[in-house]
């Protein structure tokens, strides 16, 4: 299908004042994107070093001393449901534009939208998982604007009743950011379609309209203004990020535009009941660019506060510009927008019943805070904790290795250490490499009981990652059964020792230091087989003994 | 085809209706059969279906003749009447000969239940292979991807759609003449108009232009019309008929009807379209009964067919306002009915008045949302402009007539913040009371009956300025949109008027899905109401 063109639109300033409203996912000026794993995320389990953050946080902490600042977000979350929110069209991200768009999704004369079921299913998931009520009743609403990408001129979304309401969200901040629990409310989580994007040629000439991305559903998530500082932000932008992967109700990922996040800023002096003017940001990527950019709000506000000029901060969208990391003002509110609300006349009431709720609840998996707590009880530490149950595949391998009997902190330390950086190298998941629960629980148990050594134990591995197959295979294989036998270790070490006479002539005269030395060499001989206990026992002896 | 070319009238309008009693109702007039029964001679004319469909059964006649008679007989009379936006002649004859062929190879299972019938359809319900404007210059040339669920389901029973039927633009209107297109005119009289807004297909019917029409009925817009043109309409249950395909006017009032020459032809039709449409949430899963066997023919009737049937007059509808002829018309009927075996009571809507201010105000809030789309961007007419407002502005000020404009102002004002609750929230509240007014009053009775519309057919042009008189004469039809409910519209009189008066229509009203019942009624009363032909003038010259 031909794309359609907006013709004879000439006026780049159309688009420049409202580019960022509706397209601020897919136009980012600034291609500053974060892996998934990146930035300031939790799944860093190496944090950047401590004295720049401190350095930074007290910077912070002195520049906003005695003001507070309050924030509220709203997420939409895009559902990868088969099909979209109201017709049967499928969407896949980047995929040829209007190649996914048929009559009802284009918004033609007579069609009507007919509700994907399966939206329901993730509303309520997501509301339980927020800890919200469920609305057993709730309806859908036109909110009505003009614009190009919005086919129908309204959008279907849910106003005065929405499927979920008054919750709230758990999560544990990282360690390297000072770590606490946090508990932020959830005002509401409803349901509604997404708009489809505008595409602008580069002279800026003309404008093109790609409708794949009309009446893909989304859920909205609108917070409590419960947050004070940018990493509370972005910290709970991350959990609603968990959440939705865990539940698998969408994929989550930023920089297609799967999870979008605004937020609303505004300061007060500490001591204030009410809030200052709000500001809005959007123009974020990543939960690192939340975080900066509401610190640069932050900073902003406060400083226009400190010079007695608070009567700037006025209600508009400013855009987050990564490259020179500020935000920039886009559109400045003329009152409020009036988007005439009205009952959707073309869908029936949402109507869910007790039972049908408890099998959602019953189907869902233990959830991110719930496994946190669980690894928590179990004494690792938090940072082990968070980074665990950041990724359910993480944390599902982790879970599944314990079953097998393994050390919740060997685990742990496997997986945090030598697997993941292995992933990182290959850029794969945990759920991509051949290594299973069990072969990793045997590992830990064959060094463990000594029928290996660590280093043998770390090569093991990486075959096992590699190319599968079990601990057992591999160690009959390669031969790799550690030498445990003293009177063989004892034959190495002397061979080692008579090879070896100007080191041990230097280690009498009182470099002792060369005791490494030789352990390497008794190693190396050994093929890395020999017990290192066994070794440096036998090996101190000798060295002492021959004196 | 049609039956015999003479128009009978009554001119009760010249007589002057006795006051009705408060209760009973039993006036009598004098000229109607004093007893129907198994005696009578038949009524008018037999269902044009059921004859097209014998005669191509028999063989005695092809489709192809069929369809030549009726398209000469359209090509003579579209220049006076104007009922169609676009006539599909080519597709028709050649679907006529495909089907001829079936039925030389197949016999009898190639022939659907509407084989060979021709049907206008209204040009806000789409179709595939035709332009459908929806009587707006804003979608001038559109030609929609898909048939409407009503125009599919005509199709796959054989029917052959011969063209698009005018209306006012998005069905806004009750004249027809707020067409972006052309102004339809009355069969009966070329001086007036054919109501509206499904008023092509009302005078389509009426002019045998094709067998049956489709059209929508949000405020009455297939009832008043077909009083208009003496034809029979039939407003279904919101939900009986898909309105998927039909463009939107006020969703939560719009439903698909359809007009026929006799109650046989409007019921085999209903069981056609009618039914759950997985294309439209709203509409209902209800049991769709064969509606065209449930009528008892005549020779089958018991003298008193109506026995136990009670039926309530409307109070309201009978009072000021009400051109007398129509009273008198209405009256005759109801005592008809009586004879027939029915008590006839009159009955009070406390509500009713409250109905037509209630019903302007969420039509129009859901026309000005509905009618968002037509924009420019995607399809139809698009003004070339500097920037996006003016886009929007010059394609939509361009391409939508005055009363469309008129009531998108309105809607938008209605639902405007500060404004909801006081007409929106309102209006709404007064829905829920002329529900529960209707429910009440057919708790006690099978049917309440009224005029269609306060007045016959007026002259072109005659309200055309005072858009006020225009809406109050949708009171007699509104009311029965807001509570949902199903009514029937069948010829019952006339009034002085034209060369040969002007017919005037009966609106039967039913609970929820009682359409069965209603036809049944209808069916009874018009081969029981002898004196009356509903042919227009216009055909006796040929
Ligand atoms: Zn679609």
């Amino acid at each position: 299908m031909a794309l359609t063109l907006l013709r004879g639109i000439r006026t780049p300033t159309l688009f420049r004042t409202n580019v960022g409203l509706f397209c601020t996912a897919r136009h980012p000026p600034l291609a500053h994107f974060t892996t998934r794993a990146g930035g300031m995320q939790t799944t860093e389990p190496k944090a950047a070093p401590k004295s720049i953050q401190q350095a930074t946080k007290e910077a912070a902490e002195h520049k906003t001393r005695g003001f507070e600042a309050v924030i509220g977000i709203e997420t939409h979350v895009q559902l990868s449901t088969i099909t979209k929110a109201f017709c049967s069209c499928p969407y896949n991200y980047g995929s040829q534009p209007n190649s996914t768009v048929c009559p009802t999704c284009m918004g033609h004369p007579g069609t009507l939208p007919v509700l994907n079921a399966k939206v329901v299913d993730c509303a309520v998931k997501l509301g339980l998982a927020l800890n919200c009520e469920i609305s057993m009743t709730s309806k859908f609403d036109r909110k009505q604007y003009f614009y190009p990408d919005l086919p129908k001129g309204y959008q279907i979304s849910q106003f005065d009743i929405p499927i979920a309401e008054k919750g709230y969200l758990d999560l544990d901040l990282p360690v390297e950011f000072g770590g606490g629990h946090r508990r932020f409310g959830i005002t509401r989580v409803h349901m509604e379609e997404d708009a489809g994007k505008l595409l602008h040629s580069e002279s800026g000439s003309y404008s093109q309209v790609d409708l794949n991305r009309a009446g893909v559903p989304l859920l909205e998530i609108v917070s409590e203004p419960d947050m004070r500082t940018g990493i509370e932000a972005a910290e709970y932008g991350a959990e609603i990020q968990r959440l939705v992967r865990y539940l698998g109700v969408g994929n989550g990922n930023m920089q297609e535009g799967s999870l979008r996040c605004d937020v609303n800023v505004s300061v007060r002096p500490i001591g204030q009941p009410e809030f200052g003017t709000k500001v809005e940001v959007k123009n974020m990527n990543s939960f690192s660019e939340i975080s900066r950019a509401i610190d640069y709000e932050i900073s902003r506000q406060i400083l226009l506060h400190k010079e007695s000029q608070a009567d700037q901060i006025v209600q508009e969208t400013r855009l987050w510009d990564e490259s020179s990391q500020k935000t920039f003002t886009m559109r400045k509110k003329e009152g409020l927008a009036d988007y005439r609300y009205f009952p959707e006349p073309d869908l029936p009431e949402v109507v869910l019943t007790s039972e049908y709720i408890d099998e959602i609840r019953n189907s869902m998996p233990e959830l991110p805070e719930a496994k946190r707590r669980r690894y928590e009880n179990m004494g690792l530490s938090m940072q082990d904790v968070i980074f665990l149950a950041n990724d359910d595949n993480v944390a599902h391998f982790f879970d599944a290795t314990l079953e097998r009997g393994a050390d919740a902190k060997l685990a742990a330390n496997w997986i945090m250490g030598d697997i993941t950086a292995y992933l990182k190298n290959e850029k794969l998941s945990i759920d991509e490499i051949k290594l299973t629960p069990l072969e990793l629980s045997e590992l830990i148990a064959s060094i463990k009981n000594g029928t290996i050594n660590g280093k043998i134990g770390k090569e093991i591995l990486v075959e096992l990652i590699a190319k599968g197959g079990t601990v057992k295979s591999v160690i009959e294989e390669k031969d790799l059964v550690q030498i445990a036998d003293p009177a063989a270790i004892e034959a190495i070490v002397d061979q080692v020792l008579a090879d070896n006479p100007k080191q041990l002539e230097q280690y009498r005269a009182g470099k002792t230091k060369l005791q490494g030395f030789f352990a390497g060499q008794v190693m190396k001989a050994s093929k890395g087989k020999a017990s290192p206990v066994l070794l440096n026992k036998i090996l101190a002896e000798k060295l002492k003994g021959n004196q | 085809m049609p039956p015999p070319l003479q128009a009978h009238r009554m001119l009760l309008s010249h007589r002057r209706a006795s006051p009705i009693p408060r209760r009973r109702f039993t006036a009598a007039v004098s000229s109607l059969p004093s007893a129907p029964a198994k005696t009578l001679a038949p009524g008018p004319g037999p269902s044009s279906i059921l004859s097209i469909r014998e005669s191509l059964l028999s063989g005695e006649r092809t489709a192809a003749d069929i369809t030549a008679e009726y398209l000469s007989r359209l090509r003579r009379t579209e220049p006076i009447v104007r009922s169609f936006i676009h006539v599909a002649d080519a597709a028709a004859e050649r679907e006529a000969q495909e089907l001829d062929r079936r039925i030389a190879s197949g016999g009898q299972d190639a022939v659907g239940p509407l084989a060979g019938v021709l049907v206008g359809v209204k040009d806000n319900l789409c179709t595939a292979n035709m332009p459908s404007t929806g009587g707006s210059r804003i979608l001038d040339g559109y030609q929609p991807a898909y048939d409407a669920t009503a125009v599919r389901r005509l199709r796959e029973a054989g029917a052959i759609v011969v063209g698009k039927t005018n209306l006012d633009e998005f069905g806004m209107g009750s004249t027809t003449e707020g067409s972006g297109f052309q102004v339809t005119t009355n069969p009966w009289d070329d001086s007036r108009v054919p109501g509206g807004s499904s008023g092509g297909s009302a005078s389509a019917v009426s002019a045998r232009q094709c067998v049956v029409s489709l059209g929508s009925d949000t405020g009455g817009s297939v009832r008043q019309p077909a009083s208009f043109c003496g034809v029979v309409g039939l407003k279904p249950t919101y939900g009986r008929v898909s309105r998927y395909g039909l463009m939107a006017y006020a969703s939560s009032l719009d439903v698909v009807g359809c007009f026929g020459s006799s109650v046989v032809d409007t019921a085999t039709m209903l069981s056609v379209i009618a039914g759950h449409d997985k294309m439209d949430s709203t509409s209902s899963s209800h049991d769709v009964p064969d509606y065209r066997s449930d009528l008892v023919s005549l020779n089958l009737l018991e003298s008193k067919p109506l026995n136990n049937l009670r039926i309530g007059i409307i109070q309201e509808t009978l009072g000021d306002g009400v051109d007398t002829g129509v009273i008198s018309s209405i009256k005759a009927a109801a005592s008809h009915l009586e004879q027939l075996g029915s008590v006839v009571e009159e009955v009070s809507l406390p509500s009713f008045s409250l109905g037509l201010p209630a019903y302007y105000i969420l039509a129009s809030s859901e026309a000005s949302s509905n009618l968002s789309r037509y924009d420019g961007i995607r399809y139809g007419r698009q003004v070339s402009a500097d920037d996006l407002n003016e886009l929007y502005g010059d394609s939509r000020s361009n391409g939508l007539g005055h009363e469309v404009k008129m009531r998108i102002l309105m809607g938008t004002y209605a639902l405007s913040a500060g404004y909801y609750d006081a007409y929106y929230k309102r209006a709404q509240q007064v829905r829920t009371l002329v529900k529960k007014s209707f429910e009440e009053a057919l708790r006690r009775y099978d049917i309440l009956v009224s005029p269609a519309a306060p007045s016959a057919a007026y002259k072109i042009g005659e309200k055309a300025n005072d858009p006020l008189a225009m809406y109050a004469g949708d009171i007699m039809t509104v009311n029965v949109n807001l509570a949902g409910l199903p009514a029937l519209v069948v010829p019952c009189g006339f009034v002085d008027g034209g060369s040969a008066g002007l017919p005037v229509g009966l609106q039967m009203i039913g609970s929820p899905f009682s359409e069965g019942n209603l036809l049944r009624v209808g069916h009874i009363f018009e081969q029981t109401l002898q004196d009356f032909s509903f042919v227009p003038p216009l055909l006796a010259d040929s």
